[in-house]
């Protein structure tokens, strides 16, 4: 699959995964016989977690010559910004695939710990043996050589806060049949049978609310309290899990997924970022959450809001490192170093 | 010191790298696997609900995300000192044998699978999937894509996503499962009952039919004396979501059976400052560096672990075949204890093996008459304090461990990872196969480079699994170096 040996005329794919959890790779793969489709319509020139990984070819390229690259994961080393850029400059279009890309995902959530802190967290765990306090060192000397590492970022950082980003697709992972709905408009575009999506597009997502997409009853009864899901033994299929007390997040997460958790009676748990004109995810969540409190006075509707067990997680689980927030003050402090 | 890097080799978080250092003499000093991205789970989960762990440490791995939602149910659980009705663990169960299923089948048709199918000297361009298409037929890569299809289709229907599923709870399941879909998940079951023994027919065709590869299987380069570790069941067979986890010692000599809770009376975690990776051993025998033998706390959690470790598999076809490996690979004992096969690259029979006890298991839970029961949930009345989850993941015994407080949000949390248990055997036997096959004056070429991943891919490492598709094919990149660094060859392979 050498680029040289491919017609000129075909558009350069790469696929690059940041720190992630490889299940935007899974989800690729899941669109099945797709895949042929995809490998036909692109030379895909990189895509590590699946064929040949050559950086090296990259940077032998001229700027641009990639068509299309898709980034999964989020920016945590120097590396992965340095390859971040790297892929930026060769590509025409630069994609943020994925949760981790575009907002920073579960992982963004370290942002709320500094790099000591989570260091110090991982090698001192109650089962960790390591009386001299040892911590990873970006250069090892050991006895044949030295070894290098990459260096852990202060805070993790989504694509667009490290280089220019031309489209988004949500979701953790995004849902396989989008995907494949995504690159077949791009596809589309590029053989003039469609147009091309307008810069800072979200692709393969909807334009609304996982609410709109859910087959639950809304605005049937108020609630006077939060509840947790396992104080509770059945939730009724019919209704909204939220107008049972329920804290999910349908109401500010953008469309797409076809509300899949709500379903099987479980929240929203907000995995396709905020919906369509949403500036901030947690502030929509919390107007939408207040609104189905029973309760007319401001105090009695923070009580009720207190019932939330993880302000934060509930209200930037996925977008924390992508928010205006971008990181709890613990991140900023020094290493103590 | 002349260097040989290999880079990026895989993607656990991130990808993996092997450094392996040539003495004056152009032989191996030593080899390094280096895992070079750390996200910080155990510190950033702190906080949080523990109800919301399920799903949050879903992302661990989006590869084997439901051995992270079963480990860290039973975790919260035990936070809760809560047992789940009898058919909410065999819908968690079920839905862990479909997704065993989907793993084990892709992992050795499109990752372990070529290297023996089509050959570990073939062009790298034909040892993947496609290769692999090629040398058993193409109507195989539909009973390829119809597997893994129907173990994610299983996976949705009782998980409600394919991947990142969401619906164990403390105390359960969200929900159950109807009479319809039942009926659909008994007939997929079957269908992997018949794949799974096809899939076997193809490693007796071509790996045990082929003396080469016999011989490249029993070889002293792919050989490791250590301990192994898997979970049994009362009866001491292989069990993926429930039991004890149990020892072997390298002459086969049942070392301890413990119960999850106890882990860390077993386990310790060794550090090493060049790499984000802790390197779990066995506390007891303790670390002796990256040796393996008896006096080596170093050991294994791998489908051949589990293997070695338990007397046998629960269901009738699974178990004759476990007869018949250790009756071709170990037919005796040493000294009186249990018949332990040593050879790391059996491990892709194994699992194998594996595949079709995860499939009979399907059925069996599949045709439970309680499976479609609506009680699937117990509602947790005491209050939450400190719990402990063990699942057996694919790529080994999955441990989570939280502390909460009187509301249950986690004050402190402990993971053993899958992988993470190999990552010493895993350094070791890059090591040893270097050793082996790079020797003075050797020209370095592909194949043996593969050779050297080869070792460590049998133990199907996290990162691989993504590889787990079209082509199949995974990155390597080989730099030497001369002792001040600068590249003076390098040697790249594609697809």
């Amino acid at each position: 699959m050498s680029p040289a040996a491919k017609p000129a005329a075909k558009p350069k794919l790469a696929i690059f995964g940041a720190a992630s959890c490889g299940g935007c790779d899974i989800a690729i793969v899941n669109i099945h016989e797709h895949i042929v489709d995809v490998a036909a319509a692109f030379d895909i020139v990189l895509w590590p977690t699946i064929m040949d990984g050559k950086y090296s070819d990259i940077e032998a390229m001229a700027d641009g010559e990639i068509t299309i690259t898709l980034v999964s994961g989020s920016m945590r080393t120097d590396v992965t910004v340095h390859l971040a850029k790297l892929l930026r400059r060769k590509s025409q279009f630069m994609v943020s695939f994925g949760s981790c890309a575009s907002e920073g995902c579960i992982p963004g959530l370290a942002n709320l710990s500094s790099r000591k802190e989570i260091l110090d967290t991982a090698f001192s765990t109650s089962s960790t043996d390591n009386p001299d306090g040892l911590r990873p060192v970006w250069e090892c000397q050991v006895p044949e050589g030295v070894l290098r590492l990459p260096e852990f970022e202060p805070v993790l950082r989504t694509l667009d806060q490290v280089v220019e980003v031309d489209y988004t697709i949500p979701g953790c992972p995004p849902e396989s049949n989008q995907i494949w709905a995504a690159l077949e408009a791009v596809v589309k575009a590029l053989n003039g049978t469609g147009p091309l999506p307008p810069k800072g597009s979200v692709l393969g997502a909807g334009e609304s609310t996982v609410c709109d997409e859910c087959a639950r009853k809304r605005d049937v009864k108020k609630i006077s309290q939060f509840v947790r899901i396992q104080q509770v033994a059945k939730f009724d299929p019919e209704i909204c899990l939220l107008e049972q007390g329920l804290p999910c997040n349908g109401s500010a997460t953008r469309s797409g997924c076809g509300a899949l958790c709500p379903a099987v009676s479980a929240p929203c748990i907000g995995c396709y970022g905020a919906a369509e004109g949403v500036v901030d995810y947690g502030a929509r969540l919390m107007s939408a959450f207040a609104s189905v409190v029973e309760a007319t006075q401001p105090e009695e509707i923070d009580r009720v809001l207190d019932g939330i067990a993880d302000p934060v997680g509930q209200f930037y689980r996925f977008s924390l490192a992508g928010s205006l927030l971008r990181s709890g003050r613990a991140a900023w402090q020094k290493d103590g170093e | 010191m002349e260097r040989i890097t290999i880079d990026p080799v895989t993607r656990l978080e991130g990808h993996g790298k092997i450094e392996i250092f040539l003495d004056p003499d152009g032989e191996v000093a030593n080899a390094y696997f280096q895992i070079p991205e750390l996200r910080g789970f155990e510190r950033f989960c702190v906080g949080r609900p523990v109800e919301e762990m399920p799903t949050l440490t879903n992302r661990i791995c989006g590869v084997c995300p439901e051995a992270h939602h079963m480990a860290a149910a039973k975790a919260a659980d035990a936070v809760y000192h809560v047992d789940p009705p009898r058919t909410a663990k065999l819908l968690r169960e079920l839905l862990y044998s479909a997704f065993y299923v989907t793993d084990h089948t892709t992992h050795f048709y499109a990752l372990g699978g070529p290297d023996f199918v089509v050959g570990p000297d073939a062009p790298a361009a034909e040892r993947n999937i496609l290769g692999v298409l090629a040398k058993v037929g193409m109507e195989v890569g539909g009973k390829v894509i119809e597997a893994r299809k129907n173990g994610h289709h299983v996976i949705e229907m009782i998980g409600g996503r394919k991947i990142h599923p969401v619906t164990a709870v403390p105390g359960g399941m969200t929900q159950g499962i109807t009479h319809d879909q039942r009926n659909e998940i008994e007939k997929i079951g079957r269908s992997a009952i018949e794949f799974a023994q096809f899939s076997l027919g193809i490693f007796d065709q071509v790996v045990l039919g082929n003396d080469a590869y016999k011989e490249m299987v029993l070889s002293d380069a792919y050989t490791h004396r250590t301990y192994y570790m898997g979970m049994v069941d009362a009866n001491n067979k292989v069990n993926f979501y429930d039991g004890q986890v149990s020892i072997m010692s390298p002459d086969g000599a049942r070392v301890g059976t413990y119960a999850p809770a106890e882990y860390r009376d077993w386990i310790a975690e060794h550090v090493e400052p060049w790499t984000y990776l802790k390197f779990p051993y066995l506390k007891k025998i303790g670390w002796k560096g990256f040796v393996d033998g008896a006096e080596s706390g170093v050991y294994c959690a791998t489908p051949l672990s589990r293997l070695n470790t338990a007397d046998g598999m629960a269901t009738p076809l699974a178990q004759a075949a476990y007869e018949r490996f250790f009756d071709t690979l170990a037919p005796k004992a040493e000294s009186g204890g249990k018949r332990i096969v040593h050879h790391r690259l059996a491990t892709h029979w194994a699992r194998l093996i594996e595949l079709l006890y995860a499939a009979e298991r399907m059925v069996e839970l599949a045709t439970d008459p309680e499976i479609t029961s609506t009680n699937v949930r117990t509602v947790p009345t005491e209050k939450p304090t400190e719990g402990v989850g063990t699942v057996e993941a694919p790529r080994g015994t999955l441990t989570h461990h939280y502390w909460t407080d009187e509301r249950g949000v986690l004050t402190a949390v402990n993971l053993v990872v899958g992988t993470t248990n190999n990552y010493a055997p895993m350094a070791m036997s890059i090591k040893k196969a270097a050793q082996s096959l790079i020797h003075k004056g050797t020209v370095v070429h592909q194949g043996l480079l593969n050779r050297v991943e080869m070792a460590f891919r049998l133990y199907d490492p996290c990162f691989g699994c993504a590889t787990h598709s079209l082509p199949g094919e995974m990155p390597l990149q080989v730099a030497i170096r001369n002792s001040d660094g600068e590249v003076i060859e390098v040697l790249s392979q594609h697809c």
